[in-house]
């Protein structure tokens, strides 16, 4: 009873060239941790009943004990653009929402680059009673590897619950089978968590489709842009802004609970460093500065903001506080010390500085010791940006007229430069460690993904000027 | 619902801030000089303040034909409020010297006024970054009027990184435009 869609996890490893990810191969991590981390809104995901369960368990078994070389069908994330893993995802059964549900899955999958939902006038079933096996021979006459079927109720009191099972057609057998339940406006935040329960099985990498992109909207002249900080899901949906352009904005960054931000103000008369929580848009700033404050960024746990301050011109990276609001001072180099983004287990902080004559990339200890260069390539690096699984570091490399986004180790090695323009930069990392999202100037700013193989670039979901992305973790 | 985003923000707030903003947009400059080439030092007599008419005028409405002493417009005009940098350098420029000797000539002669050194930088740069170099250029041109007899405490220093684009044409001559130190006249002038 082997499963003929296999895990990717090992594609994923192999592509960046990297040490090999230490994830389990069957990471669940957002429809198993939504039980244990209770939020209001979210009822913890429902198990379907236990003969589903058992017959869940030893298919997980199974498919841990087949090595990757058996894998039937291989999508090989270097060629994830020429490869997608043909999926149907037909409407929900249930009301018009089941339809919307089904829509927003499959745009999320098709987004990552990894899935070629089908087109469904191609399909030849409309899939029953979620709790029937489907006929799979309808799915496999139109190539159809994977298939999608879910239930929506909706109830008087405004909850919604969707039920679903991801189908293995040729195997014919079910891969997965989960209910998520929240409140009827909130249906895309399901689809998007049903989008990661399927992107996590199939690929053995954590899901991001739950999740939102804080940013820089722009508009006017170039030069003279009005910047608003704005917020919206990570497909483009509820864009909203959160600041109103009377002053420029750069660089937010989410809080580890995805609900402050830390960013950047400057007016004519000096820069300020905010801290905005967009729930209760309550903010304040992280103090005042004789000279320049700039490039925040939280830590890990989300219990420090490390940022650049400038006097007499030369910048240096502080870190403080939050509880305490106690300062300390990480770098005394007389350079331009900025960018600073912690690894995530909070022990090192990557940045920039120019200490070497050009700006390049260091790390040093969280506490300012053990200073060391690790970008030696050709060019000039910039916005450092540890990957959330610790195993990267992003950038953004000029050389000669070109930038580029590129990845590298910790160390340095195993650079990857994964695009090109006359102006890319600004890079992060969707909580998976998988994509990047960046600002690429052209006729305007824009912002774009790649993967980290390089082979996916595309416009982000957002068809205005922008810049300054930064993803959100999980959402809760 | 778990994620209420609020527009943190007001739209009559909006038109204000805007027009604040605007308002703020800095004295423009149209043109600068040849980036190669700052502009020549102040000639004192250049734009002498208009005289006395020799003969009675006709009842016309005349303007002046420079700007008034110690204004801001005389400030750009005659003394000019730019200086230039070298890619990636923030070093004050020989060729920078003279017009920063006046500006800080101007200054000694109209103690009252207080100025912003606005630093700038091109597009060759990412965004963090500028705003280090933009501050480390600020503060060159700080030091130096400083060193010329201007008191610290009527230099405010501020760092605009590449966001404040003089030149948005792109190549070099207009990068070069954009790597500037701007010196803006805050209060005290006439």
């Amino acid at each position: 009873m082997r499963s003929m869609i296999q895990t990717l996890t090992h594609l994923f490893h192999r592509t960046a060239g990297f040490q090999p990810a230490s994830l389990p191969r069957f990471k669940r991590r957002s429809v198993e941790k939504t039980p244990a981390t209770p939020v209001a809104g979210w009822k913890p995901a429902v198990r379907w009943p236990t003969s589903i369960q058992l017959f869940l368990a030893p298919l997980f078994t199974l498919a841990l004990l087949t090595t990757p070389a058996a894998a039937a069908i291989v999508i090989n994330v270097d060629q994830g653009a020429t490869q997608p893993l043909p999926i149907a995802v037909p409407a929900f059964n249930g009301p018009a929402v089941g339809g919307q549900i089904a829509q927003v899955v499959s745009a999320d999958l098709e987004r990552s680059g990894l899935f070629r939902p089908l087109d469904p006038a191609t399909f030849k079933a409309t899939p029953g009673d979620v709790n029937v096996q489907p006929s799979f021979d309808d799915w496999k006459s139109i190539s159809a590897q994977a298939l999608l079927t879910g239930q929506v109720v909706s109830d008087a009191d405004g909850r919604l619950s969707a039920n679903f099972r991801l189908w293995d057609t040729y195997a014919g057998e079910q891969l997965l089978g989960l209910q998520f339940s929240s409140t009827n406006e909130n249906w895309r935040r399901v689809a998007h968590k049903i989008a990661d329960a399927v992107y996590e099985k199939l690929t053995g990498a954590s899901g991001y489709f739950d999740t939102r992109i804080v940013f820089v909207a722009e508009s006017g002249a170039r030069g003279r842009r009005v910047r608003r900080l704005a917020i919206m899901d990570q497909d483009g949906a509820n864009p909203s802004y959160l600041t109103d352009g009377s002053y420029m904005v750069f660089t937010p960054r989410f809080s580890e609970n995805s609900q402050e931000i830390t960013y950047m103000a400057l007016r004519p008369t000096g820069s300020n460093v905010y801290l905005l929580n967009i729930e209760s848009t309550r903010q304040e700033t992280v103090g005042h500065f004789p000279g320049m404050v700039f490039a925040p960024r939280f830590s890990p746990d989300g219990r420090k903001v490390a940022f650049s301050a400038e006097k007499d011109g030369n910048s240096d990276i502080w870190v403080m506080d939050l509880a305490s609001h106690a300062m300390s001072r990480l770098t005394t180099d007389p350079s331009i010390d900025t960018s600073p983004s912690f690894s995530p287990d909070g022990g090192q902080i990557v940045f920039n500085s120019d200490r070497g004559g050009s700006p390049q990339i260091y790390v040093m200890n969280a506490d300012g010791s053990g200073v060391h260069r690790v970008s030696f390539g050709s060019g000039r690096y910039t916005t450092p940006v540890w990957s959330p699984d610790g195993k990267l570091i992003a950038f953004t490399k000029q050389e000669g007229a070109g930038f580029h986004i590129g990845i590298m180790a910790p160390d340095g090695s195993g650079e990857r430069i994964l695009t090109s323009s006359t102006l890319d930069e600004g890079p992060t990392w969707a909580p998976n460690s998988r994509v990047i999202m960046f600002s690429r100037e052209t006729s305007g700013a824009h912002l774009w993904t790649v993967d980290v193989s390089g082979r996916i670039t595309q416009p982000a979901p957002y068809p205005l000027a922008a810049s300054d992305a930064a993803w959100s973790p999980l959402l809760h | 619902m778990r994620f209420p985003v609020r527009i943190a923000v007001r739209s009559t707030l909006t038109v204000l801030a805007l027009a604040s903003l605007a308002a703020c947009a800095s004295t423009p400059k149209p043109m600068g000089p040849a980036p190669t080439q700052q502009p020549p030092p102040p000639q004192q007599q250049q734009e002498a303040a208009p005289t006395a008419a020799p003969a009675p005028a006709p009842v016309t409405e005349q303007m002046p034909s420079g700007p008034i002493p110690g204004s801001v417009r005389d400030f750009v005009v005659n003394v000019g409020d730019r200086v230039y940098f070298d890619f990636d350098k923030y070093d004050v420029r020989n060729d920078a010297r003279p017009l920063l000797d006046a500006q800080a000539a101007w200054l000694r002669q109209y103690p009252n006024v207080r100025v912003r050194i606005e630093g700038n930088c091109d597009e060759l740069g990412t965004r963090e970054y500028n705003f280090a170099l933009g501050a480390r250029r600020a503060n060159s041109v700080k030091q130096y009027l400083a060193s010329h007899g201007i008191p610290l405490a009527r230099i405010d220093t501020v760092s605009f990184g590449k966001e404040r684009l003089l030149d948005t044409s792109g190549g070099d001559p207009a990068q070069a435009h954009n790597r500037n130190a701007h010196t803006a006249i805050t209060e005290g002038a006439r």
